[in-house]
């Protein structure tokens, strides 16, 4: 029995000291595999400070009124494989109407000269900024929600073009801000005694809902257009790259245009167009891409107030891509309205 | 016992602008003046014997005099004595198809391929054969709208032969219109007019649209067929290839059988705001281009130093002409506060010389209201207007037993949100409300959901400009009002509809810019 008893006692010993072993080669083992894995794949000088993607609303950059928020990739590969976009309600259009609406009289009334300078300051921003949008457009595509997976991998190249057509199609719209009465108004040679003539003027505040792809040259050829004839701009950026939208807008906010003048949203277009196409102070629509039943119901909910909506489809939207595709009046004059002034002459 | 009637421009004659504050103050009380209705005037009626209005009207459809499908028929009567002037075809959903197919097969076998410098002859010559007929046409456009025959003679005909001579101008020169951009027409149009200008609406449409190379189907008003008939009548003399334009007629049923029709690929309508937005939903989700002419409520503003006299005249024909049926009419009268009781005074002084009556008579200046609905319509809103606190006053003329008639009428004391101040009364009543600051006008003027046109009356030139470019309307008359003219666009903005009518910027409507 005695016998029995030390036998066992040094057996428990003898296993106690293999664990402590063991685990002791475990330990080594893990720190060496830590101490590899931190000198090959990333050096320690500093935790990156990670982007906080945010609407542009009013000249500010918000979050959504609604709290929500949806997951879009990493701009980069050292980045978190996601980032968080806020994700726009009925709210965040209602309350981006008002601030369009409110700017949209002063940004009409600047000399066309001075829109004209702001435009280019845009492009000069975007220049500056043109290695991040191409980096952003690099990752392009979308997750978190199912079916809805954006384009993947647009090559290094492919990204660094887009961009430099997107800030060409910026200085292009530029000059355009001043010519817009040489090419469009008239003079009328009424029968009569009377000086008249017509000039082109803003609608008002324009909802967009912006092409999926291209993605930045795509928002970029949506929206500037627009302003250039004084209008201040909605846009809903429903799918596609919301991410390099978010980076264009910081180029928007640092480009002396006057807040509220482009106001961005993301979200879905199924929730957020209809309150946009039912809201009595959007002047106009410019739809892009396939919105089916839901671009015909924007039209059907807009004519309770006459709006002035234009749908564009794959033609136009494979144009946008071209250098100097969706260039000229075509973009800008179905946002205007024209008026017509009429005097009478004699002493 | 009668003294000469003195008019209060008369007293103050040859001083104008020259009078104090005070003696301003007190322009507005002095005794009432005793105008026209103290003596009979001769009647002065145009002759109706040279030309005969049909029986019966059949549709015009392929060139051809067709008889409806449906074998139903409506009468066109005349708003001023209720007589029958003729029968007139309604045409169905088969009608409508028909007229679609002959318009389609005319625009790809014929006009389509015809050189341009042809169609602009062949639009010269309806131009030609329109001023040879004129009369005839401005005869019967009184007769079957009620309108007067100095209206229909002087302006009606006038502008819509106008309109065809300048759009036959254009059809060879579309390439210049559109500098460095290639244009190309549309296809068919279906154009639906209202009954306030028939003939010349029906000019507005067909010109531009086969001007630029379309095919026409047109829908004159049910109230007021008769001179689009006869215009069908006489592009068959100027033997325009057949089917070019087609003409059916009928109500609103027949009009939404032509825009939901399939094969249309422009929808042209000029109309109520109403409607135009119900056409605005039907073409939604297809490719049909739309350009819509809707109601108005323009804002007619008179401020202290305005040519008072001449702004009375422009406050006059803004709100009668016509009958008041006139969708840029300058029904809200807004008055710088410390003029309002001397221009009020001087308006219903002016008012109280006006001719209500025959519309045949050469001395009528405001006929008969278009259809007892339109007169319902009126009664009904003027009534609003009471019952709203405004104050109002009518001219105490008598008005013809037989027919729709309505004395020229104003309000004062009008608030913003009554009725009257904001829906179109498409009839002779003003609205007049006050304001103090300029900045105040654009605000009242502003606040309305139409923006067709708008009225400045002031001697300040800067003025004007300021006032003009603040407007939110498509038309601005500064110093005038009602004046149209071909080279001239005209259409609206907000809930008065899209597009222009007139000059190179009308031509757009019709065209597609490659």
């Amino acid at each position: 029995m005695a016998r029995s008893k030390v036998v066992k006692k040094v057996a428990k010993q003898a296993e106690a000291k293999l664990k402590q072993a063991d685990a002791a080669f475990v330990r080594v083992k893990v720190a060496a595999e830590v101490e590899q894995s931190l000198s090959t794949s990333r050096t320690i000088e500093r935790v990156t400070v990670n982007k906080a993607y945010k609407m542009y609303i009013g000249g500010a950059f918000v979050r959504s009124e609604s709290g929500r928020s949806f997951r879009v990739k990493g701009p980069k590969s050292t980045d978190p494989e996601v980032v968080n976009m806020p994700r726009g309600s009925r709210k965040d259009i209602r309350d981006a109407v008002l601030v369009a609406k409110n700017a949209q009289a002063s940004w009409a009334a600047r000399t066309p000269f001075n829109r004209g300078q702001i435009l280019y300051r845009l492009a000069e921003m975007m220049e500056s900024r043109r290695s991040e949008l191409a980096m952003s457009l690099g990752r392009e595509g979308r997750e978190g929600r199912e079916g809805r997976e954006g384009r993947e991998g647009q090559g290094a190249a492919d990204a660094a073009r887009e961009v430099q057509v997107a800030i060409d199609r910026c200085v292009y719209y530029s000059g355009m801000c001043d010519k817009l009465s040489a090419l469009l108004a008239s003079h009328n040679p009424v029968s009569g005694p009377h000086f008249g003539f017509t000039l082109p003027e803003s609608l008002g505040v324009v909802g967009i809902v912006s092409p999926t792809s291209p993605s930045l040259l795509g928002l970029v050829s949506a929206v500037v257009p627009v302003i250039t004839g004084g209008n201040t701009v909605v846009a809903i950026v429903a799918s596609g790259d919301p991410r390099t939208a978010a980076i264009w807008t910081e180029c928007l906010a640092t480009s002396d245009l006057p807040g509220g003048v482009v106001n961005v949203i993301y979200g879905q277009a199924d929730e957020l167009l209809p309150h946009m196409a039912k809201h009595r102070e959007v002047s106009g629509l410019s739809l892009w891409g396939d919105l089916g039943a839901l671009g015909v119901q924007a039209e059907i909910d807009g004519a309770d107030s006459v709006k002035r909506v234009r749908r564009y489809g794959d033609a136009d939207r494979s144009l946008i891509a071209t250098e100097d595709g969706a260039r000229g009046l075509g973009y800008v004059e179905p946002f205007l309205e024209f008026k017509t002034v009429w005097h009478p002459m004699g002493m | 016992m009668l003294t000469k009637p003195q008019t209060t421009s008369q007293r103050i004659d040859g001083r104008m602008g020259k009078l104090s504050k005070i003696e301003k103050k007190r322009e507005h009380e002095k005794p009432a003046i005793v105008f026209g209705n103290q003596w009979d005037y001769a009647p002065a009626p145009e002759a109706t014997d040279f030309f005969k209005i049909g029986k019966r009207y059949e549709l015009f459809i392929g060139g051809k005099w067709q008889k409806p499908r449906s074998k139903s028929y409506f009468t066109t009567i005349s708003p001023s004595s209720e007589a029958v002037l003729a029968e007139i075809a309604e045409a169905d959903d088969s009608d409508v198809d028909a007229a679609v197919m002959a318009a389609r097969h005319a625009y790809d076998r014929y006009w389509s391929r015809l050189l341009p410098s042809d169609r602009s002859k062949y639009l010269f010559r309806i131009a030609r054969a329109l001023q040879e007929k004129a009369r005839q046409f401005a005869v019967v456009e009184s007769m079957d709208g009620g309108k007067p025959i100095k209206e229909s003679r002087d302006v009606d005909l006038p502008l819509a032969i106008a309109h065809f001579f300048y759009h036959a101008g254009w059809a060879d020169k579309l390439d210049l219109a559109f500098q460095g951009r290639a244009v190309r027409p549309l296809g068919v149009a279906a154009q639906i007019i209202p009954w306030n200008f028939p003939l010349l609406m029906a000019a507005w449409k067909i010109a531009p649209a086969l001007a630029c190379g379309n095919t026409v189907v047109l829908k004159p008003a049910e109230t007021t067929p008769l001179t689009a008939l006869m215009l069908a009548e006489l592009i068959e003399e100027c033997d325009l290839p057949p089917g070019v334009v087609n003409i059916v007629t009928g109500a609103g049923k027949t009009g939404a059988a032509l825009v939901n029709h399939p094969d249309v690929n422009k929808v042209a309508f000029t109309g109520s705001t109403e409607v135009g937005k119900r056409i605005q939903r039907a073409v939604a989700g297809t490719s049909k281009r739309l350009t819509l002419e809707l109601g108005g409520k323009a804002a007619n503003i008179v401020f202290a130093d305005a040519p008072l006299d001449q702004a009375v005249e422009g406050i006059i024909g803004g709100i009668f002409f016509n009958q008041g049926h006139v969708c840029c009419a300058g029904s809200r009268l807004l008055v710088e506060e410390s003029i309002a009781p001397l221009l009020l005074r001087k308006l219903r002084d002016r008012m109280a010389t006006l001719r209500v009556g025959d519309p045949l008579d050469k001395n009528t200046d405001v006929g008969a209201i278009n259809s007892q609905m339109q007169l319902d319509k009126i009664r009904e809103l003027v009534a609003a207007g009471e019952r709203e606190g405004a104050e109002r006053f009518s001219v105490s003329c008598p008005l013809p037993k037989k027919g729709f008639w309505f004395p020229p009428t104003v309000f004062t004391n009008v608030s913003l949100s009554s009725r009257i101040a904001r829906e179109e009364i498409f009839g002779p009543v003003l609205s007049t409300l006050t304001f103090r600051t300029p900045d105040e006008a654009i605000e009242k003027a502003n606040n309305s959901v139409y923006g067709l046109s708008a009225g400045v009356w002031t001697d300040k030139g800067s003025k004007i400009f300021h006032m003009a470019s603040k407007l939110r309307a498509g038309v601005v008359w500064a110093n005038t009002f009602n004046k149209f003219d071909p080279t001239s666009p005209f259409g609206g903005y907000k809930e008065s509809g899209f597009g222009r009518e007139g000059g190179r910027q009308g031509l757009s409507a019709y065209v597609e810019v490659v």
